[in-house]
């Protein structure tokens, strides 16, 4: 590849972008006007609503608009995930429809249900009148219970819908999740088929306790948000706890990520970070020293083990030195 | 630039990351999106179409390094040759403006001869780039580096880990921690007067005294720095690499099998590690399902009570059959396993997994031997971590009978004789081991034994297929006996056996 060649050609391409989108590559349904400028502009935006992306976040963001499809996006809990389907919809300005997954979940709540005893009502009142009239009187949108998914497909205004935790449901129920994902329309045998009037940004949230289907992860773009670098996790701090001297939250960085490197059960993740830090805050700390580290780790860790070894390393038995 | 993509996409799913025609699609549809110029944006934004699972991603960098490596204008090689003899034109000391990882600039780097700078100079400006966590810096000391004590020679089809191994022997970057740490240690000691924070990049807290908890700090703040230069000098070393080579030759030899393909008995220090973190996602994962599979697997008989119950609600209409949930019975685990060396870390692991699902089993119960035969389960059952009892293990299990060889015969007589009769029916049994007996009688009689009593006897071999039964390995006499001999050398079949196991 000629480096030059390879570098013309997107700026050639990018800004009729929207005008070719009538020859789509695959069989997608096309995104509308796109809601972004630029993946830099997608960072920005976002950390204008005090969420600090870095590169891959925003990246997938970005493309999630521009290719009109979900994101998938897997990591350790409390990274933020469910936070980014929040302040994207801030940023938008759209609606945010949450499906909140669980173990049973299933047609009639997560896609929509038929409101029997509103149509047992309809029938017990009605009894006198043609079976014909009736049945296609109780199959009408005004017997239909719309769900979170359905939702999100049949809302006018901008939303964004955020399927979270969609690795709590068994592996069929998936199966329901293909259909709206991929082709953005909900099949009721019913009504016939309701296609979404405009493409809403779907976030899939993942803790990863099992494997997804691949028909899922082939409809989705992935996105994997880690534990945050220092300097990153300290931006956060800054911007996330009023009132944090730059020192403590630098300090306060510097021991999570200390603490993230020692073999413990279940790491400190982000939002323990920023609960551990409002606590100093509020108790005036101005800089940590062991003890007072030592005296609130049960704010960054939950286990017992993990507390009694953090607090034998923090106090300074070193296994490399 | 789609049939570079195509090249891309054939060496990914040649390093074993399954990418579907459909992701091969989406990525192609990205790249009208993202302007090439930005080379961290286009890696996240194919990433996000091509890798779907985050223990692929090592895999795909290295990949995407490969191939979209910087070849840009200004970062041409060509001037440069690649004997390595700078012509010392621009040696101009870094650290250069900007010069993020990358996109950087090509000044600067031409100063790779190795009389562009000496070897003390060179430390001293390492040394430099590590107390003040300057990006720039820092890769333009990798490039010198790699320039002066790599020693690379055109052609040579390695794949880098040698030249790595000689550059960061020469940098010494251990001694040069102790040097930073003790120096901090000095700083504080006497003068106690606050450095103000961020000077030469130090923690703040350096400043007072150096407390237990701010060496630590300071520690893992210069061992990152470290590994982000150990980073810059794969990354320099890969980019000569493939001017030198070009991308396929170079993607070959650095392809490496994914975490759950590594072939246990094999497996390097390094690889050990990377299995034992993915031992453990693995095991929780296997645990959810397993406990769903029993709780869904199937339906029973309609359970009368509860569906006129839950009638009620519409008017007496029975919409919404219950059903009974049968309790399958689980069973129980027998393990024994050869920890002799060769197989060791294989027995290792299956014992840690067959804890860590333990729950789904009414009873496990693991053996472990070399020659002599001991039980182990105790170890497990007060621990928290079956990391931790796996350690106890290999330090307190009394498994040396006379020599400390395997004998699988005289383990399993001594078995029979002592837990024999605690086998039942409702026992599968696990035997572990390659079968390499050292020319020991093989007692087969008691696998036989074993057999006729418990519900199921598997042999697990950790050795391919091929070996079996050449040399000292007697697994076909003990094969005969046995339900099943599985071949199992990676995580992934461990994963599965277990899985269907449950």
């Amino acid at each position: 590849m000629s480096a030059a060649g390879g570098a013309a050609e997107p700026a050639s391409r990018h800004p009729t972008g929207a005008a070719r989108t009538d020859t789509p590559l695959s069989g997608f349904p096309q995104a509308g006007a796109p809601r972004f400028e630029s993946i830099d502009g997608v960072r920005r935006g976002l950390a204008g609503v005090s969420y600090l992306a870095d590169e891959g976040i925003a990246g997938a963001v970005y493309l999630a608009d521009r290719l009109a499809k979900p994101v998938l996006v897997e990591g350790p809990a409390g990274t933020g995930k469910t936070e980014l389907a929040k302040s994207v919809a801030r940023l938008t300005g759209s609606r945010l429809i949450r499906l909140q997954c669980y173990e049973g979940l299933d047609e009639s709540k997560a896609l929509y249900e038929w409101n029997y005893k509103k149509q047992l009502l309809r029938i017990q009142a009605g009894s006198g009148s043609e079976w014909q009239a009736l049945e296609e009187d109780i199959f009408s949108e005004e017997f239909l219970l719309a769900r979170p998914l359905l939702d999100a497909i049949r809302a006018p205004d901008p939303v964004v819908l955020l399927i979270d935790e969609v690795d709590r449901v068994e592996l069929e129920t998936e199966a329901l999740l293909l259909e709206i994902l991929s082709e953005y329309q909900v099949s009721i045998p019913e009504l016939g088929t309701v296609r979404a009037t405009q493409i809403p940004l779907v976030f899939l949230t993942s803790n990863n306790t099992r494997e997804l289907s691949e028909a899922l992860k082939r409809r989705c773009l992935y996105l994997h948000i880690d534990y945050p670098q220092l300097e990153r996790e300290r931006a956060i701090v800054e911007t996330r706890v009023p009132g944090i001297s730059a020192s403590l939250a630098d300090q306060v960085a510097r021991i999570v990520r200390s603490l993230r490197t020692l073999d413990l059960k279940k790491h400190p993740s982000v939002s323990e970070t920023l609960d551990w830090a409002r606590t100093l805050v509020l108790l005036g700390v101005e800089s940590v020293d062991a003890e007072q580290a030592r005296d609130t780790l049960h704010i960054l860790l939950k286990y017992r083990s993990d507390i009694e070894r953090a607090a034998k390393e923090l106090a300074g038995v070193d296994p490399a030195g | 630039m789609l049939d570079l993509l195509t090249g891309f996409v054939a060496e990914l799913r040649a390093a074993g990351i399954p990418v579907s025609l459909t992701e091969h699609l989406d990525a192609a549809e990205a790249l009208r999106h993202v302007p090439l110029e930005d080379r961290e944006g286009l890696k996240y934004a194919l990433g996000a179409s091509l890798v779907k699972s985050s223990t692929h991603w090592k895999a795909y960098e290295t990949a995407f390094e490969i191939y979209f490596s910087v070849r840009g204008p200004g970062y041409s090689i060509e001037g440069e040759e690649p004997e390595g003899d700078g012509n010392g034109s621009d040696t101009e000391r870094p650290p250069e403006p900007a010069a993020g990882s990358g996109t950087g600039t090509g000044r600067g780097r031409g100063g790779g001869g190795a009389e562009g700078m000496s070897a003390e100079e060179l430390a001293d400006l390492l040394y430099k780039a590590l107390a003040g966590a300057n990006g720039a810096m820092m890769a333009a000391v990798a490039r010198q580096a790699v320039a002066r004590y790599a020693g690379m020679e055109p052609g040579r089809p390695v794949g880098g880990t040698y030249y790595l191994y000689r550059t960061l022997r020469n940098l010494d970057l251990d001694t040069l921690l102790e040097r930073l740490v003790e120096e901090a240690r000095h700083r504080a000691a006497p003068a106690g007067e606050p450095d103000p924070p961020g000077d030469a990049g130090v923690a703040p807290g350096a400043a007072v005294g150096l407390t237990p908890l701010e060496e630590r700090l300071l520690r893992d703040e210069l061992r990152a720095r470290i590994d982000q230069l150990r980073e810059e000098i794969e990354h320099e070393i890969r980019r000569r690499l493939v001017e030198d080579r070009g991308s396929e030759a170079l993607a070959k030899s650095l392809r490496k099998p994914l975490p759950e393909d590594v072939d246990v008995m094999h497996a390097t220090r390094d690889e050990l590690v990377a299995l034992r973190k993915a031992l453990q996602p693995l095991s929780r994962k296997l645990a959810v399902r397993l406990a769903r599979k029993r709780r869904h697997g199937r339906k029973g008989a309609l359970d009368f009570r509860s569906t006129v119950r839950h009638s009620l609600s519409t008017g007496g209409v029975p919409l919404d059959p219950k059903f009974r949930y049968p309790r399958p019975a689980k069973p129980e685990i027998v393990v024994i396993a050869d920890i002799s060396g060769s197989v060791a870390s294989f027995a290792r692991f299956t014992l840690h997994l067959v804890h860590a699902i333990s729950s789904q089993f009414s009873k496990v119960r693991s053996f472990v031997f070399i020659d002599g035969i001991d039980e182990v389960t105790r170890f497990f059952e007060h621990a928290d971590d079956p990391v931790d009892a796996v350690h106890r293990i290999n330090t307190e299990a009394d498994v040396v009978w006379v020599d400390g060889h395997s004998d699988y015969g005289h383990a399993f007589s001594v078995f029979w004789e002592r837990w024999g009769e605690e086998i039942t029916p409702r026992t599968s049994v696990l035997l572990l081991g390659d079968a390499r007996n050292n020319y020991h009688a093989s007692q087969a009689w008691v696998v036989k034994e074993l057999r006729d009593r418990a519900r199921h006897v598997y042999w697990l071999n950790p050795e391919p297929r091929a070996y079996w039964d050449s040399g000292d390995s007697i697994v076909g006499e003990y094969a005969v006996h046995c339900d099943e001999v599985i071949e199992c050398r990676t995580l992934r079949q461990l994963e599965q056996f277990v899985g269907e196991l449950a």
